[in-house]
């Protein structure tokens, strides 16, 4: 046997599932239990765009210092799925541990001298133990969990919790789940030295950390910031939102008394009916949003054009995912930022705001529901599908009980009849942002005709051209306006001013901070900037400003971030440097430093590297 | 540009029971060409919902792209209006109307922007009986680009530069029954007297009330030849029968032929008179409406009048289970689970 890799806390162990096969909680399952003993832990779902028979893999990466992006790698594949063999021995590390179901022999051509070999007879014991085809399926996975419990050295009683937790009650489920792990630790025990040299121990690290995936918390974020009407259309990978926030809609929004929902949702029937229902609700004083991914962005780019023109809320929180045109549909990408930022024809530019993490995912749809509101635009909310669909480490969320909902510059009944002539597009206080009215609430007073016609301060359609240009001038004055209003970036200072930095957003942040502290000790100290939203407010153009190189990291093959960086800041594209993952897998520390030490490397070269 | 139509009004014009008289129902004055039959529509709204008395400002008017669709500028100046893009209209109004469920809703469209690109959002407002009005100004013919054929224009009909449709036309009317809309009716925008009682019920029923209003295009499809001319459908039209609106309370004293009238309640208390001409026609049944429309269209006829309606329909809240309160109404204290509740939710993720 070779000599096996040797850490704690510090490996990766990758699932080889078919799909369908109710593989994923039992992986959950060893992923929690990873948690719960205070271990930094994040899994990635890798599977296909399909339902049932064809290869799933489930990645978990276990970092006692807390590096939660992906890193390439297997230290230990668990690999139940023939179909994808080859390819799963293949991608053990060397020095690493292959665990297979040795019910069948395994055939030569999958033995590698390299790695280490660990054969549970999965099948066989599932079939001497269970009679019930459902169960022996079922029980096979919680073996394997129990396989790893012994290997790695992971606490029983913990599993045992989150039995009880799972089958409350169904009781009776406890006991036989139980004893499916014990006869994985039982026989792993028995024919294997445990723990391996890959091993975990408690660290409670943790502290008050969730775990929970994006989507959820967008769903969430949506009922807290006040989103009473939800139209959507079923699009991987962002159903789960639409899907969220009805289930915790039915917990907190029905009233006892009447059972009536404080809420309105409706599957559309394609994603332009989804947004058009989204304008309709906010244009009427409703909170509303859609949820969706590029191609149904795509679809709803004539509708964000109106509604940025005719200055009407609307939140669209997109799960973006590999393009172009169907792409992907399972694999992750950052590949909707120009698409979004300019929706639709003619001059439109649209807020955006970008979350990392589970928590920001909550906040930032709240506050993407106010600030449409105040704004009078479309916001979105611009996650991805490893955001939104894998389980995330996540600071817990949050609710200030003083919090008010921010609904903008509204006129009441009262104000109208007091006042003058009703401006809709008139700009009162200077800050391009108009007062408006909901439908019905003065007989004589306030009302005005919405239009994507070019129209005059008082909602008359015109085709002056002096009047036409006022108006255009003004959503400038307007987006200036959001630049104060939305999430503010984070910076890292690491003492470098004058040097190089570093700039990331959304999902790349685990990789990237992760690949700060390595080029650390390898001596290149960076300062970083993560973007949370468009348009850029003035520390980032500060910070790219105070700085010689800017490395521009993102997951998509035209460094689309860098093109608006270098469009709305007038930024020299030779300052920015591409450093870009876009084969559909989270991006990961290795990458990023290949590519930042490849261009200082070469810059060395070339002499121009002070 | 828009006209602003004069303000001055006589001082004893006729009032309603809210104090309005008929001019404050107006709108913008029409861009559209003289003689357009869109405007006899905007007319027949403003009349139905000064008869109505129903206040404007509690109407909401929406429409897509088109002449058709500029039209909700042309009636209720103090109703919100909301000119959309072509097409989704009923998006806009499903949203709109899910925002807040107290307004009436009065979607005004095109036979283009109904028929061809809005296709889907029709059929798919329809499934879902979104408690509004949907007109359907047909003309047959794409007015504000001059003049090409629509998807509703007859197969064989010749528009003014002598060009023959080569397709079968979609009927919007028989296809609002098919798809199980709750109320259908057809009309022709020179015919006053059947449209306006027919607007008035459509405005009171509960779900989704649908009027294809014939409406000749008077500059490009008003020709010998065409089948959406003034004069053909003048002497093609075949009514179901003649419908007069009675409002709730009002004690029904008018005396008619035993067998030939129907009264029908509306939701609010308030009737449809119902004098049927059409033999074997039952508009309580879809089947039977459906057979009138295709028998009228065998003989070369248009079947105008009340088609099809049901006494009692669920419409998207209903079935949606929503409050009876406008959400956007709705407070935090309402709307916001709190704190407390995030601490177990929390607690439940770890």
């Amino acid at each position: 046997m070779p000599a096996g890799n040797s850490t704690v806390n510090d490996f990766v162990v990758r699932f080889a599932n078919v799909n369908g096969t109710g593989s994923a909680s039992a992986n959950f399952l060893f992923t929690k239990s990873i948690f719960r003993m205070g271990i930094p832990v994040t899994p990635k779902n890798i599977f296909p765009s399909n339902i049932q028979g064809l290869p799933t893999w489930y990645e978990v990466r276990v970092s006692e210092k807390g590096y939660l992006g992906r890193r390439e790698g297997i230290d230990l594949m668990v690999c139940v799925n023939p179909q994808s063999m080859m390819q799963d021995v293949n991608n053990v590390k060397e020095g690493g541990y292959f665990l297979y179901d040795s019910t069948k022999k395994l055939h030569d051509e999958f033995i590698r001298s390299d790695i280490n070999y660990i054969g549970i007879p999965l099948m066989e014991m599932c079939n001497r133990e269970f009679t019930d085809p459902r169960q022996r399926q079922l029980f096979k996975n919680i073996i394997y969990v129990g396989a790893l419990c012994a290997l790695l050295d992971i606490e029983v009683a913990v599993f045992e919790d989150l039995f009880k937790e799972q089958f409350k009650g169904k009781e009776k489920l406890v006991a036989p789940n139980m004893k499916a792990l014990q006869m994985g630790i039982d026989y792993t025990k028995e024919h294997f030295k445990c723990p391996l040299p890959i091993r975990v121990e408690r660290r409670n690290l943790l502290k008050d950390a969730i775990m929970t995936d994006g989507n959820s918390a967008c769903g969430l974020g949506a009922v807290y910031g006040g989103a009473t009407v939800v139209a959507w259309y079923p699009i991987t990978p962002s159903t789960s939102v639409a899907e969220a926030f009805n289930d915790y809609a039915e917990e907190y929004r029905v009233d006892p008394q009447t059972g009536k929902k404080n809420f309105a949702i409706v599957q559309a029937e394609d994603e332009l009916a989804a947004m058009g229902m989204v304008i309709g609700a906010g244009w009427n004083g409703a909170r509303a949003f859609t949820a969706t991914s590029g191609p149904g962005v795509s679809l709803m780019n004539e509708f964000l054009g109106l509604a940025y023109f005719a200055e009407v809320p609307a939140v669209l929180i997109d799960v973006q995912r590999a393009g172009p045109s169907t792409g992907m549909p399972t694999r992750v990408q950052q590949s909707d930022i120009m698409e979004a930022a300019y929706a639709s024809h003619g001059d439109t530019k649209h807020i955006l705001v970008i979350p990392s993490t589970p928590k920001e995912c909550f906040d930032m749809t709240a506050e993407a529901l106010d600030l449409a509101e105040q704004l009078q635009t479309p916001v979105m909310v611009m996650t991805d599908l490893d955001l939104g669909m894998n389980d995330h480490v996540s600071p817990p969320f949050e609710w200030d009980d003083n919090r008010i909902y921010h609904r903008g510059k509204v006129l009441t009944a009262d104000y109208l009849e007091n006042m003058p002539r009703f401006g809709r597009y008139l700009d009162v206080d200077g800050d391009g942002i108009p007062y408006r009215t909901y439908p019905g609430t003065h007989p004589t007073k306030g009302a005005f005709f919405t239009r994507g016609t070019s129209r005059d301060e008082y909602a008359v359609y015109t085709e002056d051209a002096a009047a036409y240009k006022r108006n255009m001038d003004r959503l400038v004055l307007k987006w200036e306006t959001a630049k104060k209003m939305v999430p503010a970036p984070e910076v890292y200072q690491h003492k470098n001013h004058q040097g190089n930095g570093m700039l990331f957003y959304g999902t790349s942040k685990y990789a990237a901070e992760e690949a700060m502290e390595l080029l650390k000790e390898d001596g290149i100290h960076l300062d970083a900037i993560r973007i949370k939203s468009f348009p850029f407010n003035h520390t980032v153009e500060q910070f790219i400003a105070t700085h010689d190189k800017i490395f521009v990291v993102e997951q998509n093959r035209d460094a689309q971030m860098r093109s608006l960086l270098m469009i709305e800041l007038g930024i020299s594209p030779e300052k920015l440097v591409p450093v870009l993952n876009y084969d559909g897998m989270p991006i990961t520390a290795d990458a990023i430093m290949k590519g930042i030490k490849n261009n200082l490397v070469n810059k060395v070269k070339e002499g121009q590297l002070s | 540009m828009t006209y602003v139509r004069p303000k001055f009004r006589h001082p004893e014009l006729k009032k309603n029971k809210l104090g309005y008289t008929l001019s404050y129902y107006e709108g913008a004055l029409s861009t559209l060409c003289a003689g357009c039959g869109h405007d006899s529509i905007s007319a027949g709204i403003v009349q139905a919902c000064y008869d109505l008395d129903i206040e404007p400002h509690k109407v909401a008017k929406l429409s897509g792209i088109g002449c058709s669709s500029k039209t909700p500028a042309y009636f209720l100046s103090n109703s919100h209006g909301f000119n959309s893009v072509h097409g989704r209209m009923p998006s806009v109004a499903t949203g709109a109307n899910l925002a807040n469920r107290e307004l009436k809703y009065i979607g005004i469209s095109g036979d283009g922007d109904t028929a061809s690109i809005g296709m889907g959002q029709f059929v798919h407002v329809i499934r879902r009986n979104l408690n509004m009005l949907y007109i359907v100004m047909n003309n047959g013919c794409y007015g504000l680009t001059k003049g090409q054929d629509s998807a509703t224009a007859d197969e064989g009909s010749k528009n003014k530069t002598g060009h023959v449709n080569l397709f079968q036309s979609i009927d919007l009317a028989s296809l609002a029954i098919e798809l199980g809309a709750t109320f259908v009716a057809q009309s022709f925008s020179g015919d006053k007297k059947q449209l306006v009682p027919l607007i008035k019920a459509a405005m009171k029923h509960q779900g989704f009330a649908f009027i294809n209003v014939i409406s000749p295009c008077v500059t490009f499809n008003n020709n010998v030849g065409s089948t959406k001319s003034y004069d053909y459908v003048r002497e093609h039209v075949e009514a179901t029968g003649t419908v007069d609106f009675v409002p709730a309370m009002k004690e029904i004293t008018a005396d008619y032929a035993e067998g030939n009238t129907e009264h029908v309640v509306l939701h609010d208390g308030s009737m449809i008179e119902l004098h049927k001409l059409a033999q074997g026609w039952d508009p309580h049944n879809r089947i039977s409406a459906m057979n009138a429309v295709h028998h009228a269209k065998s003989k070369g006829e248009i079947l105008t009048g009340l088609l099809y309606m049901e006494h009692e329909s669920k419409d998207l809240h209903d079935m949606l289970g929503t409050t009876g309160k406008a959400l956007n109404t709705l407070g935090k204290d309402v709307l916001c689970p709190g704190s407390a509740k995030l601490k177990e939710l929390n607690a439940s993720l770890r």
